[in-house]
């Protein structure tokens, strides 16, 4: 994984709370066997007009000119704002796959489902959660002013716009240092081999129905 | 000395380690495997040269894209096959068990690991699914994963968790006749919403949730993630022990009894402490019917379609083609499914069967389809002659799969349809683009089918 590097970009309001993982990306895209390639069928069923298939080229499929997204001043968004409990339901990784691919790189929410803002932190996407407020008068701002961007400081924990307005927000420890040195969890898991296979002998003795199959 | 609670006891006793950071390195027991979710993490483990670190733990079932009909002519589509054939291929290759698409014991993947005796008690469980809640039903910690999560499991055979907090719910009294386990579940997440579980581990309990059978709270922990909870737990009584006796891969003499020797201890302690407890009162439910895009939102089959000035409440009836203040009786179908991981187990078969017994499916709906969560539900339904009364009622009747609990193979709803689904979702597109769905339970769901619009049940003349 990529190490999470201080960047500034447009915000997008998606001002809706409950944002599924069918929502972000629908399931006839999960078919797909790798890890790529989903940007174009991001939010697909709100995107676009028609129903989109797997391996279809979206460049000229008949747009839903409503949707934030595809409104000229968020084309280039990088950092999604948006309301309560986003990314409920499904476990897909395909969807912050997607997020990724479109180029989102930070989402900033009142809260997360849990599934979905752990594997946001296995694929280099920061997500935020702010309190209502501070999130409602960024949605504001980001429709009052085009082109509105916030520079995001991981290291600091904190947002800043271009009126130099600071918004500290919280992160815990190890997730900040998983993505600030982008690492890689399973081969710092493989480091602890032998305390693994010490646990195993041990509840191999605890628990022998376990090991029988 | 201050007790544990069943989730505690669970999470301690697969500790491999507490790190500095707060965060718990924790073994898992079993890891079941499915098409949709694993392909990358193969991929990840051979691209990182990394091996698989124990065999007999994984389990792997094709579920979600295959078809449910005219399975010997193989999947139609191309990028569907694909993937099945991928989880095949990496079955083989790495040689986990598999139950393949042509085994009789494939179905959908929370059904099977019950059901064979892959889920046991006291153990930790994931999979590549939000559902894996359900297996919770058993005493066993399991939740959903992502796909890296996935990768990590076949190479490490643990996982880097963060503890989550413990919340009690507690479901007092009895449930009122034909009151079921799925009412039950959308009564709570009516009342504590969508994200009401999020940063817990949920355990039920109470009387009404001793009361259910294992297929009742396998729906009841199914559902949890529904309420935001990763994980739900019920405590292991002596019709968890009845359950899993005798199952293909559970335990067998001497080692049987050290089992349940252990197994009758996964309750939570007199004196544990809770993060949160909230109690309900079971004789207040009645059969449920959601109305909007979020199993949130959902209510009893007596009532009207609440008013509320929230966004969010219009936003999903301008979905659903429905308005406030209409009565929950006077909404038409067009399909009714009955099946999913939330209710397609023979339990659930039985009570939509007792339904239609006799009877025939409205004219005025298109498609009425049971879909047998495993082969095993199928074989021992048609042992019972269930599947002669849905058929002679005019359902279909279809092999095991997720089927349209999420629309991946060909059984969908189309643009504007209505369905009364027994499964766990109802978002929108869930079950096919505008496709618009009403969660229920299967009696609830049997029962639509056959006057073509929502009928209480529980009452003596809805069939009149
Ligand atoms: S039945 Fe539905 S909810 Fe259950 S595993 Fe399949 S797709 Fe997921």
């Amino acid at each position: 994984m990529d190490k999470f590097q201080t960047f500034t970009g447009i915000v997008a309001p998606l001002d809706r709370a409950n944002i599924d993982t069918d929502a972000i990306i629908p399931k006839q895209f999960l078919k797909s066997i790798h890890r790529t390639g989903f940007g174009p069928y991001l939010f697909d069923e709100w995107r676009y007009l028609d129903h989109g298939e797997p391996g279809q080229d979206c460049s000229d499929r008949p747009l839903n000119q409503d949707f934030v997204l595809n409104q000229e001043r968020y084309r280039n968004a990088s950092i999604l704002l948006t309301r309560e409990n986003f990314g409920c339901g499904s476990s897909r990784e395909h969807a912050p796959w997607a997020l990724l691919d479109f180029g989102i790189k930070t989402i900033i929410a009142e809260s997360f489902a849990d599934i979905f803002y752990n594997n946001c932190f296995k694929n280099g996407i920061l997500p935020i959660a702010l309190p209502s407020e501070k999130v409602e008068s960024l949605i504001e701002k980001t429709k009052l002013n085009i082109g509105f961007s916030l520079k995001v400081e991981l290291d600091k924990q904190i947002l800043i716009d271009s009126n130099e307005t600071v918004i500290p927000f919280d992160i815990e420890s190890f997730r900040k240092d998983a993505l600030l040195n982008g690492l890689d969890e399973i081969g710092l898991t493989l480091s602890r081999v032998e305390e693994i296979k010490s646990f195993e002998i041990d509840h191999l003795k605890k628990y022998p129905w376990i090991f029988k199959s | 000395m201050i007790g544990k609670t069943l989730f505690d006891k669970l999470w301690d006793s697969h500790l491999v380690r507490e790190n500095e950071d707060g965060t718990s390195l924790l073994y898992i027991d079993r890891h079941l495997i499915h098409e949709v979710t694993s392909p990358q993490a193969f991929e990840g483990m051979r691209l990182a040269n990394r091996s698989l670190w124990r065999t007999e733990a994984n389990v792997a079932v094709p579920d979600h894209n295959i078809p449910t009909k005219d399975r010997e002519k193989g999947i139609e589509d191309p990028i569907s096959k694909l993937q099945v054939d991928t989880l095949d291929a990496n079955c083989d290759s790495f040689k986990i068990k598999e139950f393949k698409m042509s085994n009789p014991n494939q179905g959908i993947v929370h059904v099977i690991g019950p059901e064979q005796g892959l889920t046991l008690p006291g153990m930790t469980i994931v999979c590549g699914d939000s559902h894996t809640s359900t297996h919770g039903a058993l005493g066993a910690l399991a939740f959903g994963i992502g796909t890296s999560e996935v990768e990590h499991v076949l190479s490490t055979q643990c996982l880097i968790q963060q503890k989550t907090k413990n919340m009690l719910i507690k479901v007092n009294g009895e449930l009122k006749q034909g009151i079921t386990a799925k009412d039950l579940i959308l009564y709570i997440i009516g009342k504590i919403g969508t994200a009401g579980g999020t940063g817990y581990a949920i355990e039920f309990g109470g009387d009404a949730i001793k009361s259910l059978s294992m297929e009742g709270r396998m729906t009841v922990c199914n559902m949890t993630i529904e309420a935001g909870a990763r994980a739900g737990l019920i405590a292991v009584d002596q019709k968890t022990l009845d359950y899993v006796k005798d199952k293909p891969f559970s335990p067998k003499g001497a080692l049987w009894t050290e089992a349940c020797e252990y197994w009758e201890t996964l309750q939570s302690d007199e004196n544990a402490v809770f993060d949160k407890i909230i109690e309900f009162n079971a004789d207040k439910i009645n059969p449920m019917v959601t109305w909007g895009t979020s199993p949130e939102l959902v209510t009893d089959v007596e009532n009207e379609i609440p008013f509320s000035s929230n966004d969010k409440f219009q936003l999903a009836l301008n979905y659903m083609g429905l308005e406030m203040g209409m009565p929950i009786k006077n909404i038409l179908l067009d399909k009714i499914f009955i099946g999913s991981c939330t209710n397609s187990r023979i339990e659930d078969l039985r009570e939509a069967a007792k339904i239609v017994d006799g009877k025939k499916v409205s004219d005025s709906i298109k498609l009425a389809m049971v879909v047998p969560g495993s082969g095993p539900v199928k074989l021992q339904a048609e042992q019972e002659g269930l599947d002669k009364i849905f058929i002679n009622a005019g359902f279909e009747w279809r092999d095991p799969g997720c089927s349209m609990c999420l629309a991946m193979n060909a059984d969908r709803l189309e643009a504007g349809e209505r369905c009364a689904s027994t499964s766990n979702r109802n978002f929108e597109g869930r079950q096919g683009q505008g496709g618009r769905t009403h969660l229920v339970s299967p009696a609830m769901a049997a029962a639509a089918a056959i006057k073509g619009y929502f009928v209480n049940v529980t009452n003596a003349d809805w069939g009149n």
